[in-house]
């Protein structure tokens, strides 16, 4: 546990001794400005909720999570600290899951700050809080989601770049496998559960469905049950690389 | 004497090619173990088992008790370690890796600030504990590492080529700093400089192609050289003779004739095996009336031993 918390601490802290979290804060920030406001036409729907603002995450997720996951592992097996990292008295698992929260925690961090857009939604007109509120935890969960995804990819190689690129591909299928033309493309000849199947993977549908105000049991268990997986399976992958 | 580190037939496979091939031996408190071997034998594979960072494909390591495999985390915790090369954190300052370190490794809270600030200053680091170590020259960085591995006061020491690319001036410093700790640790490390065993080391293994080949002191080591007692003589005059007239000589198995010039002849006397030769070799030098320049006792030389130890043909060649 001692040691669980001292890795989050040393890699939360590694975001902020160097340039990288304040470009991806940066960035996320501008982009979430240009798309709700410019591309999502927030003035123009003259309502009062968040709604173009959440509908751009899963989009936004998908480059710049990846960003954020790919080093994780890929670094530490280049220069080689991953010698000094996986010798410390500390299990594999604590290791996995420090890397996993002090990433998700740092998005949290630039995802909580978004929330004087909250803010001025509500100074415009009275939005449905709660609404907003189940979106926010929405929009974390995915992210932890899709980040899990990235780091389990980032233990799998030496290099950042391929790391980055695999992690988009696999991420764009979870989104596309809830988008009309995957469904469409099923449904022309494929029996009905193998499309609830493939939607169901979808992260667009969970993240959809909390979206819309629902906090549905389901939705979560979903993201939360794909993070633990996608760990598991990191932890997996670095005990085969250390029998390799 | 406490065996602090167990070494049991330990083998690893790296897909079809064997690395390290049924290594065992035991390291006592107190005994500094130099791991000698041409690159890529396994030193640093056989080091990265006992640590704990790669598995065995069989046998295991049981360090202060706790076997490698089964309680590997009770095992990490009495490992100090520096990695080949001395990898670290490039963007923390030496400061915040141990701090680091000190609370991976459960040090309380109120001795950690004592723990870094020995640690720190027995590499004297002083210094540069505010700066990112990226920013810090090569002996620095093999500093920190050192200073991170003698951290938590561990009871084994586990060094990779600790001196690897440092200047004299650090290697010295290094050698000193192993040589203080070395009354209450068992201490293995790994290095393919020869003068170093000699300088810091109880005990020398040379390993080849992932197996054992010596296991002695480096003296001992030492006397495996054809080297070892053999004379070295210059004389003035009378040079043709001295040759034919030394190998006649019962304990010696041959004499190498070296160069000679303005009128000084040298050459140098091997002894048979275990022979000590330079009685004889005066004696006869002063029957033969010759006029005596210089006359020395060589050492034995471990970068010979080291040679015919290791090369491939003393080895049957199944590579």
């Amino acid at each position: 546990m001692k040691g669980l918390i001292a890795i989050i601490k040393r890699e939360l802290a590694g975001y902020f001794i160097t340039p990288v979290a304040y470009v991806f804060i940066v960035i996320f920030l501008a982009m979430s400005g240009v798309f709700t406001f410019n591309v999502g036409g927030y003035y123009e729907r003259a309502q009062a909720d968040l709604q173009p603002f959440f509908n751009f995450h899963p989009w936004m997720y998908l480059f710049l999570i990846p960003a954020i996951s790919m080093r994780l592992w890929a670094e530490e097996r280049r220069v080689g600290t991953i010698e000094l990292l996986m010798t410390l008295p500390v299990s594999e698992w604590a290791i996995v899951a420090g890397k996993f929260i002090a990433a998700w925690l740092f998005a949290g961090i630039a995802l909580a700050l978004t929330v004087p857009m909250w803010i001025t939604v509500n100074w415009l007109g009275d939005p449905d809080n709660g609404v907003i509120f189940a979106s926010y935890i929405g929009s974390f969960l995915m992210a932890g989601a899709f980040l899990a995804i990235g780091a389990c990819v980032s233990a799998s190689t030496k290099s950042q770049v391929i790391a980055f690129v695999i992690s988009v591909v696999i991420c764009f299928l979870f989104l596309a496998a809830g988008m009309p033309a995957v469904t469409n493309f099923f449904s022309s000849w494929a029996p009905d559960i193998v499309i609830d199947t493939v939607t169901g993977f979808s992260f667009l549908t969970h993240f959809d469905a909390i979206t819309n105000g629902v906090i549905d049991l389901r939705d979560l268990v979903f993201f939360v049950s794909l993070i633990v997986l996608a760990l598991a399976a990191n932890v997996v992958i670095i005990e085969m690389r250390k029998a390799a | 004497m406490t065996v602090m580190v167990q070494i049991k037939s330990l083998r690893k496979e790296f897909g079809p090619i064997l690395a390290v091939d049924d290594v065992s031996f035991d390291v006592v408190r107190g005994e500094v173990l130099g791991f000698l071997g041409p690159n890529g034998a396994g030193k640093s594979t056989t080091m990265k088992m006992v640590t704990g960072f790669l598995a065995p494909t069989a046998g295991t390591a049981v360090v202060c008790g706790h076997d490698v495999k089964e309680e590997p985390i009770k095992a990490k915790a009495k490992i100090g370690y520096l990695p080949e090369g001395a990898p670290l954190y490039g963007d923390m300052t030496p400061e915040g890796l141990l701090k680091f370190i000190a609370e991976v490794r459960g040090i309380p809270r109120s001795k950690r600030k004592a723990a870094i600030e020995l640690a720190a200053g027995r590499v004297q680091l002083e210094g540069v504990m505010r700066q990112p170590i990226e920013t810090l020259s090569k002996g620095y960085k093999r500093r920190v590492g050192l200073a991170q591995a003698i951290l938590h006061d561990p009871d084994v020491l586990i060094l990779d080529e600790p001196t690897d690319g440092l200047d004299p001036n650090q290697k010295f410093e290094v050698r000193q700093l192993i040589h203080e700790m070395s009354g209450e640790k068992a201490i293995i490390l790994s290095t393919h400089i020869l003068e170093e065993v000699g300088a810091v080391c109880s005990r020398a293994i040379v390993i080849s192609r992932g197996r054992i080949v010596a296991d002695e002191t480096p003296q001992d080591l030492e006397t495996r050289s054809r080297h070892y007692n053999a004379v070295r003589v210059s004389v003035r005059g009378g040079a043709e003779k001295l040759v034919a007239e030394l190998k006649r000589l019962e304990r010696v198995s041959s004499v190498e004739s070296l160069e000679s010039a303005n009128g000084v002849a040298e050459c140098r006397v091997f002894p048979k095996p275990g022979a000590s030769i330079v009685a004889d070799v005066s004696q006869r030098l002063k029957d033969l009336n010759l006029q005596v320049d210089g006359l020395t006792v060589e050492p034995g030389r471990l970068d010979d031993v080291f040679r015919s130890l290791t090369k491939p043909s003393s080895q049957g060649g199944d590579a």
